[in-house]
């Protein structure tokens, strides 16, 4: 993926930037430019404004992956989770912090600022959510950091020290 | 609009076809086709070609006009249509064939649906595989297309009580079939313990849950019903040809286990078709992976939505069950080249109600569904067959 292409979606990926529809209320991540609630189309055209998501959600499902994405070989076996979050939308993400065997349906959970992956050992580290056990304290983004510009290490590690 | 009827079905044999290209076996399906429907390659109108991805695979865009070149037509100048949406490219071509006759646009047009997928390494497959999936939001975050239809399995777990054995009966199922099938990528059976035992690719989807990565053609001629005499003893009626799309992403579906895509398109078909589940014989269903089936079977409308699971252990879909779905093996047995699936379902099927599918034949079998899918049911395609009598 090519640097620019994972730049332009920071916003949303560091800090889970959604919009709101202001005709009818219905938040989206990624955010939308048009609403799928509205009965017309057209009348959401516009009227869609950002929406900051707070990252509280719960785990609606679950699994453990062993045949990793490109990128993840590192980290087998590693959890991804579907997560509803409290303002609506739903999002697909790593949970992290605490060992598979301990994911449960229903578990609560908060967005925490991670590596994604890396691109090979020169290439570009990717940053954005992950889910951790809503009791631990969560990791934001660097303030200050110029979107985008690949940072040398983790900000914290994934998977809880044995 | 016309009618349309399939007037003649070539298929090669799936698997790892390591001495085979491309090109090859594309133009042997398609050879087939018209040597089964008697028809002189003067009579063609055009192709269409089922391709998921053979940019990223193979280097090569604009394989519609490569196939119709080394097919010997490049000098008769026929129009050449690629069409692609991932694993259900094969139907969708098939749904701009049935289109462009059904119009009058065209009398005959080849169908054809193409994949080499064992020309790259396993994991450059995966990857490219799962771009059916949504790129930016799924698979950046670790998604694979495997750990997305896992995602869906635990949630019906969850919800509806289905077994890690019921999901299992599938794959056996599928290999029981895929063993009598000469052009299956497996023919070996498999056991219920073999299934639920065998490595994890995305828990609780183990190997033997998912379908191979194969390399494939396979292809159809269709032609208008009213001439279809002059080409073969037994046309086979397009009753239906439907196609419905969904989010891309799994996170957006308002109802995590169901396909609400191939609910729609199954509705619309069986409204085109002025028919019900309740007519159907033998269907192909998308089989990729074991949750797949089960959601297809409840969002066709073949049973309640959450007993896909005990239903299918319990034999209903199998051989004299009350529908029997894929008896050429399916994804699963048969094989997954991606753009050649949707077409080799309808090949089966017309073998079917052609009564030509010797050890695999469903008995009386008249009416049938082949129902393709895309990536996680971004799109689904719904074909209703039947036998013209």
């Amino acid at each position: 993926m090519s640097v620019a292409r994972f730049w332009r979606e920071t916003p949303r990926r560091y800090n889970l930037g959604g919009s709101k529809c202001t005709t009818c209320g219905t938040v989206y991540f990624p955010p939308r430019s048009v609403c799928p609630e509205c009965t017309s189309h057209r009348q959401s055209i516009e009227k869609m404004v950002p929406f900051q998501l707070s990252g509280d959600g719960e785990v609606l499902s679950y699994t453990v992956v062993h045949d990793a994405a490109e990128g993840f070989e590192m980290q087998v076996p590693y959890v991804v989770a579907l997560v509803q979050t409290v303002e609506g939308p739903v999002l697909t993400g790593q949970v992290v912090n605490i060992e598979p065997d301990g994911v449960r349906i229903g578990l609560k959970v908060r967005a925490t600022f991670r590596k994604l992956r890396e691109e090979g050992k020169a290439g570009v580290i990717h940053y954005g959510y992950k889910f951790a056990p809503a009791e631990d304290p969560p990791v934001r983004p660097p303030a200050g950091r110029p979107a985008g510009v690949p940072v040398s290490e983790a900000p914290a590690r994934d998977r809880a020290p044995a | 609009m016309r009618d349309v009827a399939v007037l003649g079905v070539g298929q090669t044999r799936f698997g790892e076809l390591w001495d085979r290209s491309f090109r090859e076996i594309g133009i042997e399906a398609g050879l087939q086709a018209l040597v089964d429907a008697k028809l002189s390659s003067a009579q063609l109108g055009g192709l269409y070609l089922g391709n998921m991805a053979s940019g990223s695979l193979l280097d090569q865009e604009q394989i519609a006009p490569l196939i119709l070149d080394y097919a010997g037509l490049a000098r008769r100048h026929l129009p050449a249509v690629r069409v692609e949406g991932g694993g259900a490219s094969g139907a969708l071509a098939l749904h701009a064939g049935y289109l462009a006759v059904a119009s009058g646009l065209y009398d005959y047009v080849v169908v054809g649906g193409a994949e080499k997928l064992t020309d790259v390494p396993d994991a450059t497959a995966n990857q490219i595989t799962s771009a059916t999936a949504d790129h930016e939001w799924e698979v950046v975050f670790g998604a694979t297309l495997p750990a997305l239809w896992a995602l869906i399995a635990r949630r019906h777990m969850h919800l509806y009580g289905t077994t890690r054995e019921q999901l299992a009966s599938v794959a056996v199922q599928a290999h029981a079939m895929g063993a009598k099938n000469p052009n299956a990528h497996y023919r070996n059976k498999l056991t219920l313990e073999q299934v639920v035992g065998a490595g994890p690719v995305a828990e609780p989807l183990g190997v033997f849950d998912c379908a191979p990565l194969s390399d494939g053609a396979a292809a159809v001629v269709l032609g208008p019903l009213e001439t279809a005499r002059q080409h073969t003893d037994t046309p086979i009626r397009i009753a239906a040809s439907q196609v419905a799309c969904d989010t891309m992403a799994v996170q957006h579906r308002t109802d995590l286990t169901s396909l609400a895509s191939t609910q729609e398109a199954g509705r619309r078909a069986f409204a085109q078709a002025r028919r019900a589940p309740a007519d159907v014989q033998v269907a192909e269903i998308h089989d990729a992976y074991t949750i797949s089936a089960l959601l297809s079977l409840e969002d066709l409308g073949f049973v309640e939505k959450g007993q896909a699971g005990p239903a299918f252990a319990a034999g209903e879909f199998g051989p004299g069950g009350r529908v029997t779905v894929n008896p050429s093996g399916g994804l699963k047995a048969q094989g997954r080249p991606f753009g050649a699936v949707g077409v080799a379902q309808v090949v089966e099927l017309v073998r079917q109600l052609r009564g030509e599918a010797k050890d695999r034949q469903v008995a009386g079998a008249k009416f049938a569904l082949a129902q393709d899918v895309g990536g996680t049911g971004a799109t689904s395609v719904v074909t209703l067959l039947e036998r013209a009598n």
